[in-house]
């Protein structure tokens, strides 16, 4: 941030709210149209929140269902999008998983349906803490997926999630991660932008005639998801939505430019964000929550002379590939922490796996450590993130993986058994 | 002078169900579920459809979760409804109109005037995606009096897979899920859905077509959350021949093995066709209705026994209902 940006900061009100309430007001300055919502620990303050609102109509116009089920949350917001309106919901893990048939649905259907979600860990056994894996388990199933840090990026990556969902030349659906308990129920600063603001960047859906490629409408009526052969469209179809996904980056780049002259605050370039990564030796790809402390972990190791630095990963979905590949090109050792897991895959770490496969074709550069902790939330002190970075460093300099390695991968803050 | 009062009264419901004949071709001119589709030749949804659509008239939306009706609308890009016609996941028919509904009204507020606030959301579903895989999402769209019609086309199996069992499924019906017959009795849907206290539930046969569409003209000019099932039979998975279907649904209806009726503010009414049957000298034994079927060729003596004491027993219960229902404070 520049100095000039920090100053347009400053000079804006903010009020101190969860990061779930931050999630609430950002779907009511997107001037969401309907809601659908069912309650699931760590989410349950974002649909009190949207409430509160509703009740007391600060919410005109929009229409909020309290649902049965997650099954049936998503199918409503489908059935909601599919007539042409702004549609919002919040959920977490388990309802993530009960609504997976149709989180595959909204995507088939390509519709831009933007979710919150306070990550969870999977049961069993039952887990109501941090960890990503609920949303990262949703990988394949065609939704954009991006990981916030901090209380103010929720608020604003919902804002400018719905701008890229609802470009014409992109529509998908996506989910606004941000870990549970630790931003969900802990309050800092947001500003929340003056509505005029908001209209100007993100305008209220523009015609009820709906969306290009799908509406309902009795004057043009149409056949929505009806049986297809092997030998007609499914095949390019599915084509389609990875082709969407993946022109999604440059618009991801463009709406976070756009962002920040509209509102002064910059997320990279929307996709990955570095942290003192030039003249960097050593470097960590890190996501969520915990990459704000590490920005902290970062700043103390360097003012002991360590040449260290971070990328913040902001989207999962689309991966930055080309932007992975630049940033390993700028260090020798590469760390990748994931809170998440991926069950017999390579690392073990979803993330750690994705950038293995990026960096497969550019032999050279960084060697990959992949590191996983904090799963179910369980806590990662900044003292934990510092000696993470410097058995980085160990392995730069001795070139020995570190002791406690673990089928290839560094599982950071195990308990100590006998 | 008694003939000449009888034969007025006669004259008189003639002229009446002419006139009613008369409009409901009329306002019926209009088909919009097309010719061409891939229905099985004497299929029951297709006659189902067809009417309820009729009554209901363009400005509806219609939701399907997996059913036979998935498939019959025909291969996609052919396509066989003439109005706006949704896909959707088994169990998500009911909260999928539910989201309709609501964009429907959340469209309204947006653009007043442009007639959003006319559409009618519409569930088509099979017995399967009605009182096994969706009910949960039906349940809580009739607790909270989503703004919809829910419709149950009622064939008495999974037939779209290839007639396998459902809660839906009569006693002693063969099905390829319960071939020696099956144990437990038919889930009474309409009952259940009667207690969530909605505002009108009501049930029909494709025989009954009449019956059927003024159901629908009723259910169109209710708001909230409004359930109909329809007696449509399959005779793919019932075994009898297709130009038998009518003849089929009608004796469902004669033996009083289908009751129709309509509950509205929990008040039960039995429509024409079933009251005459509260008499049990007045019902069609039940035997010319099951003995048309193949899926009851094998029953045992037993399975009939218990079905037949199953019905009076219904019936015998209904009239209890009805007796205490007209102490109600009306």
């Amino acid at each position: 941030m520049t100095e000039s940006q920090k100053d347009f900061v400053q000079k804006r009100e903010s009020i101190i709210i969860k990061g779930n309430v931050a999630a609430a007001y950002a779907a009511k300055s997107a001037r969401v149209q309907v809601i659908s919502a069912y309650p699931i620990t760590p989410q349950t303050t974002v649909v009190e929140k949207i409430s509160e609102f509703v009740d007391n109509g600060l919410m005109p116009g929009t229409e909020y269902i309290k649902m049965e089920s997650e099954h049936s949350v998503f199918a409503a917001v489908i059935g909601a999008s599919k007539a042409g309106t702004r549609t919002f919901t919040a959920t977490s893990g388990q309802g993530i998983f009960y609504a997976n048939e149709m989180i595959h649905w909204a995507a088939g259907a390509r519709l831009p349906i933007v979710v919150a979600i306070a990550s969870r860990g999977p049961a069993p056994p039952w887990n109501i803490w941090a960890d990503f894996t609920d949303v990262i388990s949703q990988r394949d199933t065609g939704w954009m997926s991006c990981f916030c840090s901090e209380h103010q990026e929720i608020y604003d990556e919902i804002l400018m999630s719905y701008k890229v969902c609802e470009d014409h030349e992109i529509l998908l659906p996506k989910f606004v991660s941000y870990g549970g308990f630790i931003l969900s129920h802990t309050s800092k600063p947001v500003i929340l932008e003056d509505q005029d603001l908001v209209d100007k960047f993100l305008p209220p859906l523009p015609s009820e005639e709906g969306w290009p490629h799908i509406w309902i409408d009795p004057k043009r009526p149409m056949m929505f998801g009806n049986l297809i052969m092997p030998s007609s469209f499914y095949y390019e179809f599915r084509l389609k939505i990875h082709d969407a996904n993946i022109r999604a980056k440059e618009k991801i780049k463009k709406v976070a430019k756009e962002f920040e002259q509209t509102f002064g605050r910059n997320y990279g370039n929307g996709l990955i964000q570095e942290y003192k990564m030039d003249n960097a030796i050593v470097g960590v790809i890190i996501y969520g929550d915990l990459a704000l402390q590490m920005e902290q972990a970062v700043d103390d190791l360097r003012d002991k002379g360590y040449k260290v630095g971070m990328v913040k990963l902001r989207h999962f979905r689309p991966f930055p590939t080309e932007d992975i590949i630049e940033v390993a090109k700028k260090v020798k050792v590469l760390g990748v922490i994931d809170r998440a897991t991926a069950f017999g895959s390579q690392t073990g770490g979803p993330v750690s796996c994705e950038v293995k496969g990026a960096l497969h074709e550019t032999k050279g550069t960084a060697t990959v450590l992949p590191v996983i902790n904090g799963l179910g939330g369980r806590e990662v002190t900044l003292e934990q993130q510092k000696n993470q970075l410097i058995k980085l460093v160990k392995y730069y300099e001795t070139g020995e993986f570190p002791k406690d390695v673990i089928h290839g991968t560094l599982w950071d803050g195990l308990l100590e058994v006998e | 002078m008694l003939f000449m009062e009888l034969s007025g009264m006669v004259y008189w419901r003639l002229n009446k169900y002419m006139v009613k004949l008369r409009e409901a071709l009329k306002s019926c001119q209009e088909e919009y579920f097309l010719p061409g589709n891939s229905c099985c030749a004497g299929c029951g949804l297709e006659i189902a459809l067809r009417w309820a659509m009729k009554a209901l008239g363009p400005n509806t939306a219609l939701v399907t979760p997996a059913s036979c009706l998935n498939v019959v609308v025909g291969l996609w890009p052919k396509t066989a409804p003439n109005f706006p016609f949704t896909n959707m996941a088994f169990a998500a028919g009911a909260a999928a109109a539910t989201g309709m509904s609501a964009a429907f009204k959340a469209k309204a507020y947006r653009f007043p005037g442009s007639g959003w606030d006319e559409m009618t959301s519409l569930t088509f579903a099979g017995d399967g995606g009605t009182a096994d895989i969706g009910i949960q999402g039906l349940s809580g769209a009739a607790e909270r009096n989503s703004d919809q019609i829910y419709v149950c086309y009622d064939n008495e199996a999974y037939m779209n897979t290839g007639i396998q069992r459902s809660s839906s499924t009569p006693h002693g019906a063969w099905t390829t899920t319960t071939t020696k017959g099956k144990d437990r009795f038919k889930k009474n849907l309409p009952a259940i859905m009667a207690a969530h206290d909605m505002p009108y539930v009501a049930t029909c046969s494709i025989s009954e077509p009449l019956d059927l569409y003024d159901k629908f003209k009723k259910a169109k000019s209710i708001k909230g959350c409004r359930y109909i099932h329809i007696m449509a039979p399959c005779c793919t998975g019932w075994g009898f021949n297709s130009e038998d279907t009518i003849e089929i649904a009608r004796l469902a209806v004669k033996t009083g093995s289908w009751i129709l009726y309509e509950v509205e503010n929990g008040i039960m009414t039995l429509s024409k066709a079933s009251r005459l049957l509260l008499d049990p000298s007045k019902r069609t034994p039940l035997m010319d209705y099951l003995s048309k079927q193949k899926r009851f060729a094998n029953i045992s003596e037993k399975d009939l026994i218990e079905l037949q004491e199953y019905l009076d027993h219904t019936w015998k219960r209904l009239e209890a209902d009805l007796s205490c229902q007209d102490q109600y404070p009306k």
